[in-house]
């Protein structure tokens, strides 16, 4: 088991097949394993920034719905108030005018009643100067007796 | 090795089997090589044909590779790349565009150097002998040139990048005060020598005895059918072999790629001694 020359034509061989692995396997095969690599990193870089961005998105979204959430409240508490307003005031109108007709048709009444307490008056008046005239037999002058006859009527 | 047949068929079969097809300084009758310009024909044969293998497989590869879907074999490289990457990252400090590539040949070749080692040990002599060729020793890594080449390429790489790294300076202060401190000069030169040299050593001497012991055993079991028993014994002894063959084959498997491994980590492990900057001694 001598130490040959053999020696010599494997040492070449060798260093000739480092340089070919390296040069066509090693240096190829790893610079595509770096840029897949890369790629992969930029891959999980991108999906993760999409994902934050979703989720600022969907936070911006929820913000969104709920101001307009709180709006509409606002809006539709401003209406009800609104409203019952306008309830309040149709009902004070309408409490208003009613006093105001029951007050007419009070004064109406009151008129009527005194037009007729006049009229019975002057009824009376009437009956009673005929009444008098009858007992005492003759006409009574109803212009004579003016005087009397308001006073009476007054009286009644 | 002493070319001594006297043991009859079993010695002379597995020295046939271990003695490498020489080309040059070489002993006509035994085929040992008896100088240093000696070929081993076979070993440089069939390295040369698996690192063919792996320039025709990786070039081809490297060209159509797909970065989106990956089909079925550059997932199988990529496996074994992105596991080498791995053991330099967590092994190596700092930097250099070589180590990985040299980790990743170191892995590949080796491996599939060493398992010619499974391939049945007979086949592929017999069917050299068919083509008038008398010696073959398939597995490269059973060839101690091969590993002191990978050891000694890696050794010249640990020099050149402790120089660079240290300084010339620095690396020579490494010898001068490395494990004992300033007062201890003589022993420490001994001693740093001795274990800068032990790394190489070590690399080509672990990954050759384990393959060298693999094929020997590989051999043994081969010889219970073969040659000890004909006749009626056979039908005891050839199952016997298939069982045991199949166990080591199995269990090899496991070296094969564990020695594979081992001398790829061992490389980073060492390179990266050789980038860190020895402050701390």
């Amino acid at each position: 088991m001598n130490i040959t020359a053999t020696l010599l034509a494997q040492i070449v061989a060798f260093v000739l097949l480092i340089w070919f692995v390296n040069k066509f396997l090693w240096g190829p095969l790893n610079g595509m394993l770096e840029a897949r690599q890369k790629r992969i990193a930029d891959g999980l870089a991108a999906a993760e920034k999409g994902k934050h961005e979703l989720e600022l998105a969907e936070k911006r979204a929820t913000d969104a719905l709920k101001h307009a959430k709180t709006q509409a409240a606002e809006i539709l508490a401003l209406a009800e108030k609104r409203g019952s307003e306008i309830v309040e005031e149709a009902k004070g109108k309408a409490r208003e005018e009613g006093e105001r007709i029951m007050a007419s048709a009070t004064a109406e009444i009151e008129q009527e009643v005194n037009r007729a307490k006049e009229e019975i008056r002057g009824k009376v008046a009437e009956i009673s100067v005929a009444a008098a005239a009858k007992i005492i037999g003759r006409e009574v002058d109803a212009k004579a007796h003016d005087k009397l006859i308001k006073d009476l009527a007054t009286q009644i | 090795m002493s070319a001594d047949n006297s043991g009859g068929g079993t010695v002379a079969y597995i020295q046939h089997h271990l003695t490498n097809l020489c080309v040059g300084d070489c002993d006509p009758v035994t085929h040992q090589a008896t100088g240093f310009w000696a070929f081993h024909l076979d070993t440089i044969f069939f390295s040369t044909l698996l690192a063919a293998l792996i320039v025709v497989v990786s070039w081809r590869l490297g060209r159509s590779l797909q970065a989106d879907v990956p089909s079925g074999f550059q997932n199988f490289v990529e496996t074994i790349v992105e596991f080498v990457s791995q053991q330099v990252k967590d092994t190596f400090p700092g930097h250099n565009p070589i180590i990985a590539p040299l980790a990743l040949t170191i892995f590949v070749w080796v491996w599939l150097m060493n398992f010619m080692d499974l391939i049945p040990v007979d086949l592929l002599p017999l069917m050299a002998s068919w083509m008038g060729i008398g010696y073959l020793k398939v597995v490269p890594t059973t060839d101690l040139s091969t590993t002191l080449a990978m050891s000694l390429t890696v050794f010249a790489l640990i020099v050149y990048y402790s120089i660079k790294v240290k300084g010339l300076g620095g690396y020579a202060k490494m010898f001068l005060f490395h494990p004992f401190g300033k007062f201890f000069v003589p022993v420490n030169i001994v001693m740093t020598l001795i274990e800068e040299l032990a790394k190489p050593l070590s690399l080509a001497l672990r990954l050759f005895g384990n393959l060298f012991a693999g094929e020997l055993v590989f051999l043994l079991i081969a010889l219970i059918g073969g040659t000890m028993a004909v006749g009626l014994g056979a039908a005891f002894w050839l199952p016997l072999q298939v069982l045991l063959d199949l166990g080591w084959l199995i269990f090899h498997l496991l070296v094969i790629t564990l020695q594979a491994f081992i001398f790829m980590v061992l490389t980073i492990v060492y390179l990266g001694m050789a980038h860190t900057s020895d402050d701390d001694h």
